[in-house]
Protein backbone atom coordinates (compact mmCIF):
# COMPACT_ATOMS: atom_id res chain seq x y z
CA UNK A 1 0.00 0.00 0.00
CA UNK A 2 1.26 3.35 -0.95
CA UNK A 3 0.74 5.81 2.09
CA UNK A 4 -0.13 9.61 0.87
CA UNK A 5 -0.19 12.43 3.51
CA UNK A 6 -3.94 12.78 2.35
CA UNK A 7 -4.85 9.33 3.63
CA UNK A 8 -3.09 10.09 7.34
CA UNK A 9 -4.74 13.23 7.31
CA UNK A 10 -8.26 11.96 6.86
CA UNK A 11 -7.79 9.54 9.31
CA UNK A 12 -6.67 12.29 11.57
CA UNK A 13 -9.42 14.39 11.09
CA UNK A 14 -11.40 11.33 13.26
CA UNK A 15 -8.85 12.43 16.19
CA UNK A 16 -10.60 14.56 18.88
CA UNK A 17 -9.61 16.74 21.55
CA UNK A 18 -10.56 14.66 24.38
CA UNK A 19 -11.57 18.16 26.75
CA UNK A 20 -13.95 18.91 23.05
CA UNK A 21 -14.65 16.34 21.27
CA UNK A 22 -16.01 17.89 18.66
CA UNK A 23 -13.21 19.28 17.08
CA UNK A 24 -10.62 17.48 15.62
CA UNK A 25 -6.82 17.92 16.29
CA UNK A 26 -6.59 19.26 12.45
CA UNK A 27 -9.67 21.90 13.49
CA UNK A 28 -7.46 22.65 16.27
CA UNK A 29 -4.17 23.34 14.42
CA UNK A 30 -2.14 21.48 16.41
CA UNK A 31 -1.05 18.86 13.82
CA UNK A 32 1.88 21.27 12.49
CA UNK A 33 2.58 18.67 9.32
CA UNK A 34 2.75 14.95 8.19
CA UNK A 35 5.87 13.68 6.65
CA UNK A 36 5.98 10.21 4.99
CA UNK A 37 9.60 8.50 4.61
CA UNK A 38 10.17 5.91 3.07
CA UNK A 39 10.24 2.94 6.25
CA UNK A 40 8.51 5.26 8.50
CA UNK A 41 5.35 8.73 8.92
CA UNK A 42 6.31 11.16 11.41
CA UNK A 43 3.19 13.09 12.88
CA UNK A 44 4.50 16.90 14.21
CA UNK A 45 2.27 18.29 17.38
CA UNK A 46 2.77 21.30 19.00
CA UNK A 47 0.98 22.19 22.44
CA UNK A 48 -1.93 24.04 22.68
CA UNK A 49 -0.79 25.14 26.42
CA UNK A 50 2.25 24.10 28.01
CA UNK A 51 0.46 22.27 31.17
CA UNK A 52 -2.34 20.91 28.85
CA UNK A 53 -3.22 17.88 30.41
CA UNK A 54 -5.00 16.91 26.81
CA UNK A 55 -1.93 16.42 24.97
CA UNK A 56 -0.29 13.12 26.57
CA UNK A 57 -3.95 11.55 25.75
CA UNK A 58 -3.77 13.24 22.20
CA UNK A 59 -0.74 11.69 21.08
CA UNK A 60 -2.23 8.40 22.34
CA UNK A 61 -5.05 8.52 20.32
CA UNK A 62 -3.15 10.07 17.14
CA UNK A 63 -0.59 6.42 17.78
CA UNK A 64 -4.27 4.58 18.33
CA UNK A 65 -5.95 5.48 15.25
CA UNK A 66 -3.09 5.27 13.06
CA UNK A 67 -2.31 1.72 13.77
CA UNK A 68 -5.32 0.41 13.91
CA UNK A 69 -5.06 1.72 10.25
CA UNK A 70 -2.03 -0.18 9.43
CA UNK A 71 0.65 2.79 9.67
CA UNK A 72 2.70 0.58 12.14
CA UNK A 73 6.04 2.24 11.47
CA UNK A 74 5.37 5.61 13.47
CA UNK A 75 7.21 8.77 14.78
CA UNK A 76 4.77 11.22 16.43
CA UNK A 77 7.43 14.64 17.66
CA UNK A 78 6.26 17.42 19.55
CA UNK A 79 7.58 20.83 18.67
CA UNK A 80 7.26 23.92 20.74
CA UNK A 81 8.35 26.58 17.83
CA UNK A 82 6.11 28.23 16.56
CA UNK A 83 4.05 28.73 19.49
CA UNK A 84 0.51 27.19 18.88
CA UNK A 85 -1.99 29.96 18.22
CA UNK A 86 -5.61 30.12 17.98
CA UNK A 87 -5.15 31.83 14.28
CA UNK A 88 -4.34 28.17 13.83
CA UNK A 89 -8.10 27.04 14.54
CA UNK A 90 -9.90 26.25 11.41
CA UNK A 91 -13.23 27.79 10.41
CA UNK A 92 -14.90 24.75 10.57
CA UNK A 93 -13.90 24.12 13.59
CA UNK A 94 -14.73 27.39 15.05
CA UNK A 95 -18.27 26.56 13.85
CA UNK A 96 -18.27 23.09 15.63
CA UNK A 97 -17.06 24.95 18.67
CA UNK A 98 -20.45 27.65 18.65
CA UNK A 99 -22.84 24.79 17.56
CA UNK A 100 -21.21 22.77 20.77
CA UNK A 101 -22.00 25.39 22.89
CA UNK A 102 -18.62 27.10 23.11
CA UNK A 103 -18.17 30.81 21.84
CA UNK A 104 -15.27 30.25 19.53
CA UNK A 105 -12.09 32.63 19.69
CA UNK A 106 -12.60 36.54 18.42
CA UNK A 107 -9.29 37.63 17.62
CA UNK A 108 -11.06 40.63 16.01
CA UNK A 109 -12.55 41.61 18.76
CA UNK A 110 -12.05 39.72 22.06
CA UNK A 111 -14.04 42.63 24.05
CA UNK A 112 -17.13 41.22 21.90
CA UNK A 113 -18.05 37.79 22.33
CA UNK A 114 -21.44 36.75 20.98
CA UNK A 115 -23.47 34.09 23.12
CA UNK A 116 -23.09 30.92 21.29
CA UNK A 117 -26.83 29.82 22.99
CA UNK A 118 -28.70 32.88 22.46
CA UNK A 119 -26.26 34.79 19.70
CA UNK A 120 -26.74 37.74 21.83
CA UNK A 121 -23.57 40.18 22.06
CA UNK A 122 -24.85 41.37 25.36
CA UNK A 123 -22.53 39.17 27.26
CA UNK A 124 -19.83 39.41 30.39
CA UNK A 125 -16.95 38.05 31.51
CA UNK A 126 -17.01 35.74 35.17
CA UNK A 127 -13.62 35.01 34.98
CA UNK A 128 -10.42 34.79 33.27
CA UNK A 129 -9.81 31.57 33.95
CA UNK A 130 -12.67 28.63 32.64
CA UNK A 131 -12.94 24.29 33.07
CA UNK A 132 -9.75 24.27 31.22
CA UNK A 133 -6.39 26.20 30.06
CA UNK A 134 -7.76 27.36 26.74
CA UNK A 135 -10.96 28.73 27.98
CA UNK A 136 -13.06 31.26 29.73
CA UNK A 137 -16.20 32.07 31.60
CA UNK A 138 -18.99 34.50 30.35
CA UNK A 139 -22.44 34.88 30.86
CA UNK A 140 -25.06 35.82 28.66
CA UNK A 141 -27.20 38.99 30.23
CA UNK A 142 -30.30 38.08 27.98
CA UNK A 143 -30.46 34.43 28.09
CA UNK A 144 -29.07 34.56 31.55
CA UNK A 145 -26.56 31.23 30.57
CA UNK A 146 -23.18 30.77 31.48
CA UNK A 147 -20.97 30.06 28.73
CA UNK A 148 -17.43 29.08 27.95
CA UNK A 149 -15.40 31.16 25.66
CA UNK A 150 -12.49 29.41 23.19
CA UNK A 151 -10.22 32.49 24.49
CA UNK A 152 -7.71 33.72 22.01
CA UNK A 153 -4.00 32.74 22.56
CA UNK B 1 29.04 18.22 31.59
CA UNK B 2 29.73 19.74 28.32
CA UNK B 3 27.96 23.02 29.32
CA UNK B 4 27.45 23.28 33.17
CA UNK B 5 26.18 27.30 32.58
CA UNK B 6 23.88 26.50 30.52
CA UNK B 7 22.21 23.84 32.52
CA UNK B 8 22.31 25.64 35.81
CA UNK B 9 20.78 28.63 34.08
CA UNK B 10 18.16 26.04 32.70
CA UNK B 11 17.31 24.78 36.30
CA UNK B 12 17.22 28.18 37.92
CA UNK B 13 13.73 28.60 35.62
CA UNK B 14 12.48 24.92 35.90
CA UNK B 15 13.04 25.19 39.76
CA UNK B 16 11.17 28.59 40.18
CA UNK B 17 7.91 27.37 37.49
CA UNK B 18 7.64 24.26 39.65
CA UNK B 19 7.97 25.48 43.16
CA UNK B 20 5.47 28.30 42.28
CA UNK B 21 2.92 26.05 40.60
CA UNK B 22 3.21 23.44 43.50
CA UNK B 23 2.37 26.26 46.16
CA UNK B 24 -0.44 27.37 43.89
CA UNK B 25 -1.43 23.87 43.59
CA UNK B 26 -2.18 23.85 47.68
CA UNK B 27 -5.08 25.81 46.97
CA UNK B 28 -6.94 23.49 45.42
CA UNK B 29 -10.19 23.23 47.17
CA UNK B 30 -9.16 25.94 49.18
CA UNK B 31 -9.95 29.34 46.86
CA UNK B 32 -12.01 32.39 48.76
CA UNK B 33 -14.56 31.38 45.70
CA UNK B 34 -14.44 28.84 42.59
CA UNK B 35 -13.80 31.01 40.10
CA UNK B 36 -10.38 32.05 41.77
CA UNK B 37 -9.78 28.30 42.83
CA UNK B 38 -9.98 27.38 39.20
CA UNK B 39 -7.93 30.34 38.63
CA UNK B 40 -4.72 29.66 40.93
CA UNK B 41 -4.98 25.94 39.88
CA UNK B 42 -4.95 27.24 36.03
CA UNK B 43 -1.94 29.22 36.42
CA UNK B 44 -0.42 26.40 38.49
CA UNK B 45 -0.83 23.80 35.47
CA UNK B 46 0.65 26.53 33.13
CA UNK B 47 3.46 26.99 35.52
CA UNK B 48 3.99 23.01 36.12
CA UNK B 49 3.77 22.76 32.38
CA UNK B 50 6.68 25.43 31.63
CA UNK B 51 8.49 23.29 34.24
CA UNK B 52 8.59 20.69 32.13
CA UNK B 53 9.85 22.12 29.22
CA UNK B 54 12.72 23.67 31.04
CA UNK B 55 13.52 20.07 32.95
CA UNK B 56 13.28 18.15 29.73
CA UNK B 57 15.68 20.04 28.08
CA UNK B 58 18.00 20.36 31.33
CA UNK B 59 18.28 16.51 31.57
CA UNK B 60 19.21 16.90 27.98
CA UNK B 61 21.92 18.88 28.31
CA UNK B 62 22.93 17.24 31.05
CA UNK B 63 23.09 13.79 28.83
CA UNK B 64 23.92 11.47 31.66
CA UNK B 65 20.16 9.66 30.22
CA UNK B 66 18.01 11.29 33.32
CA UNK B 67 14.72 12.46 33.28
CA UNK B 68 12.46 16.03 33.71
CA UNK B 69 11.76 13.33 36.49
CA UNK B 70 15.11 12.82 38.00
CA UNK B 71 15.46 16.79 38.09
CA UNK B 72 12.18 17.60 39.81
CA UNK B 73 11.78 14.12 42.79
CA UNK B 74 15.01 13.43 43.11
CA UNK B 75 17.03 16.46 43.85
CA UNK B 76 17.50 18.17 47.33
CA UNK B 77 16.48 21.62 48.70
CA UNK B 78 20.71 22.94 48.33
CA UNK B 79 20.15 21.61 44.56
CA UNK B 80 17.61 23.54 43.90
CA UNK B 81 17.98 26.93 42.61
CA UNK B 82 14.71 28.79 42.44
CA UNK B 83 14.57 32.32 44.05
CA UNK B 84 13.26 32.41 47.57
CA UNK B 85 10.11 34.35 46.76
CA UNK B 86 8.43 31.44 45.18
CA UNK B 87 9.13 29.32 48.04
CA UNK B 88 7.42 31.65 50.45
CA UNK B 89 4.29 30.36 52.12
CA UNK B 90 0.59 30.86 50.63
CA UNK B 91 -0.53 33.07 53.32
CA UNK B 92 -3.58 34.59 52.75
CA UNK B 93 -5.20 35.74 49.60
CA UNK B 94 -3.78 39.30 49.03
CA UNK B 95 0.05 37.24 50.27
CA UNK B 96 -0.80 34.78 47.03
CA UNK B 97 -1.90 37.22 44.82
CA UNK B 98 1.11 39.90 45.87
CA UNK B 99 3.88 37.16 45.33
CA UNK B 100 2.21 36.03 42.06
CA UNK B 101 1.95 39.65 40.96
CA UNK B 102 6.16 39.90 41.67
CA UNK B 103 6.62 36.83 40.06
CA UNK B 104 4.35 37.64 36.92
CA UNK B 105 6.00 41.16 36.66
CA UNK B 106 9.14 39.52 36.37
CA UNK B 107 7.91 36.53 33.72
CA UNK B 108 6.82 38.18 31.56
CA UNK B 109 9.33 40.53 30.46
CA UNK B 110 12.01 37.32 31.11
CA UNK B 111 10.28 35.59 28.59
CA UNK B 112 9.84 38.63 26.18
CA UNK B 113 13.78 38.88 26.69
CA UNK B 114 14.30 35.55 26.00
CA UNK B 115 13.05 35.13 22.76
CA UNK B 116 16.23 37.04 21.55
CA UNK B 117 18.53 34.15 23.12
CA UNK B 118 20.79 32.73 20.90
CA UNK B 119 19.98 29.08 22.00
CA UNK B 120 17.23 28.34 19.64
CA UNK B 121 15.62 25.65 22.33
CA UNK B 122 15.42 28.63 25.14
CA UNK B 123 14.05 31.22 22.51
CA UNK B 124 11.08 28.68 21.76
CA UNK B 125 10.47 27.93 25.54
CA UNK B 126 10.35 31.43 26.08
CA UNK B 127 8.22 32.10 22.71
CA UNK B 128 5.36 29.51 24.08
CA UNK B 129 5.79 30.78 27.89
CA UNK B 130 5.49 34.16 27.49
CA UNK B 131 2.15 34.45 26.06
CA UNK B 132 1.05 32.35 29.45
CA UNK B 133 2.73 35.05 31.50
CA UNK B 134 1.10 37.71 29.78
CA UNK B 135 -2.46 36.27 30.86
CA UNK B 136 -1.33 35.57 34.68
CA UNK B 137 -0.24 39.00 34.78
CA UNK B 138 -3.32 40.34 33.71
CA UNK B 139 -5.41 38.67 36.71
CA UNK B 140 -2.57 39.24 39.04
CA UNK B 141 -2.14 42.94 38.39
CA UNK B 142 -6.01 43.00 38.23
CA UNK B 143 -6.34 41.03 41.80
CA UNK B 144 -3.32 43.58 43.68
CA UNK B 145 -5.76 46.76 42.60
CA UNK B 146 -8.97 45.34 43.22
CA UNK B 147 -7.82 44.29 47.06
CA UNK B 148 -5.35 47.07 47.30
CA UNK B 149 -7.77 49.77 46.09
CA UNK B 150 -10.71 47.68 47.88
CA UNK B 151 -12.32 47.84 51.28
CA UNK B 152 -10.42 48.99 54.25
CA UNK B 153 -10.20 45.04 55.01
CA UNK B 154 -8.21 44.21 51.89
CA UNK B 155 -6.56 47.57 51.66
CA UNK B 156 -4.54 46.49 55.10
CA UNK B 157 -4.04 42.82 53.81
CA UNK B 158 -2.45 44.22 50.45
CA UNK B 159 -0.51 46.68 52.66
CA UNK B 160 0.60 44.01 54.89
CA UNK B 161 1.40 41.54 51.55
CA UNK B 162 3.87 43.92 50.31
CA UNK B 163 5.70 44.76 53.65
CA UNK B 164 6.43 40.82 54.01
CA UNK B 165 7.03 40.12 50.87
CA UNK B 166 8.84 43.29 49.13
CA UNK B 167 12.25 42.11 50.56
CA UNK B 168 11.93 39.21 48.00
CA UNK B 169 11.56 41.12 44.95
CA UNK B 170 15.17 41.79 44.86
CA UNK B 171 16.79 38.61 44.08
CA UNK B 172 14.97 38.16 40.58
CA UNK B 173 16.16 40.99 39.38
CA UNK B 174 19.99 40.72 40.51
CA UNK B 175 22.14 38.44 38.59
CA UNK B 176 24.23 35.51 40.10
CA UNK B 177 27.03 34.33 38.60
CA UNK B 178 25.19 31.45 36.14
CA UNK B 179 23.00 34.38 34.88
CA UNK B 180 25.89 37.19 34.37
CA UNK B 181 27.41 34.22 32.31
CA UNK B 182 24.53 33.23 30.28
CA UNK B 183 23.77 37.16 29.53
CA UNK B 184 27.11 37.53 28.08
CA UNK B 185 27.26 34.53 26.20
CA UNK B 186 24.12 35.80 24.39
CA UNK B 187 21.74 32.48 26.13
CA UNK B 188 20.57 34.61 29.01
CA UNK B 189 18.93 38.04 29.35
CA UNK B 190 20.44 40.92 30.84
CA UNK B 191 18.25 41.39 33.89
CA UNK B 192 19.29 45.21 34.17
CA UNK B 193 17.29 46.06 31.40
CA UNK B 194 14.81 43.98 32.77
CA UNK B 195 14.68 45.30 35.95
CA UNK B 196 13.74 48.89 34.70
CA UNK B 197 10.93 47.79 33.06
CA UNK B 198 9.59 45.61 36.14
CA UNK B 199 9.91 48.39 38.72
CA UNK B 200 8.35 50.71 36.19
CA UNK B 201 4.99 48.41 35.92
CA UNK B 202 5.29 47.47 39.67
CA UNK B 203 4.94 51.16 40.13
CA UNK B 204 2.06 52.03 37.82
CA UNK B 205 -0.14 48.85 39.29
CA UNK B 206 0.84 49.78 42.83
CA UNK B 207 -0.07 53.46 42.17
CA UNK B 208 -3.23 52.87 40.58
CA UNK B 209 -4.00 50.11 43.69
CA UNK B 210 -3.24 52.82 46.33
CA UNK B 211 -0.75 51.10 47.76
CA UNK B 212 2.70 52.50 48.84
CA UNK B 213 5.79 51.03 47.11
CA UNK B 214 8.49 50.52 50.44
CA UNK B 215 11.34 52.19 50.55
CA UNK B 216 13.75 49.63 51.25
CA UNK B 217 15.84 47.96 48.57
CA UNK B 218 17.11 45.22 50.87
CA UNK B 219 16.76 42.25 49.37
CA UNK B 220 16.95 38.44 50.91
CA UNK B 221 18.80 36.20 48.46
CA UNK B 222 20.62 32.63 48.01
CA UNK B 223 17.49 31.08 46.66
CA UNK B 224 19.51 31.10 43.32
CA UNK B 225 22.63 29.20 44.27
CA UNK B 226 21.00 27.06 46.98
CA UNK B 227 20.36 28.54 49.79
CA UNK B 228 17.11 28.47 50.69
CA UNK B 229 14.83 29.27 53.48
CA UNK B 230 13.27 26.33 55.54
CA UNK B 231 9.87 26.24 53.64
CA UNK B 232 11.90 24.71 50.98
CA UNK B 233 12.28 21.20 52.66
CA UNK B 234 8.87 21.11 53.64
CA UNK B 235 7.30 21.53 50.19
CA UNK B 236 9.92 19.05 48.68
CA UNK B 237 8.90 16.35 51.17
CA UNK B 238 5.36 16.67 50.47
CA UNK B 239 5.98 17.35 46.33
CA UNK B 240 8.79 14.18 46.58
CA UNK B 241 7.21 11.61 48.89
CA UNK B 242 5.94 9.49 46.27
CA UNK B 243 9.57 8.91 44.70
CA UNK B 244 11.12 8.86 47.14
CA UNK B 245 8.89 6.33 49.38
CA UNK B 246 8.37 4.05 46.20
CA UNK B 247 11.13 4.95 44.12
CA UNK B 248 10.63 4.38 40.12
CA UNK B 249 6.80 4.09 40.71
CA UNK B 250 4.62 5.00 37.94
CA UNK B 251 1.19 6.04 37.69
Amino acid sequence: MVISKDYILDLLENVSDPEIPVISVLDLGIVRDVIIYDSYVEVIITPTYSGCPAMLEIEKEINNALKKNGILELKITTVLSPAWTTEWMSEEGKLKLKEYGIAPPNPTNPEDIECPQCGSKNTKLLSEFGSTACKSLYKCNDCLEPFDYFKCH
Amino acid sequence: MKNQNLFHYTLQHADNCLILGQRLGEWCGHGPILEQDIAMTNISLDLIGQARMWYQYAAEIQGEGKTEDDLAYLRDAWDYRNVLLVEQPNGDFAKTIFRQFLFDSYSCYFYEALMNSSDEHLAAIAAKSHKEALYHIKWSADWVVRLGDGTEESHERMTAAVAELWPYSGELTKANKTEAEASKDGIGIDLQALKERRDAKIREVLTEAALTIPESTYAHEGGKDGRHTEHLGYILADLQFLQRAYPGLEW
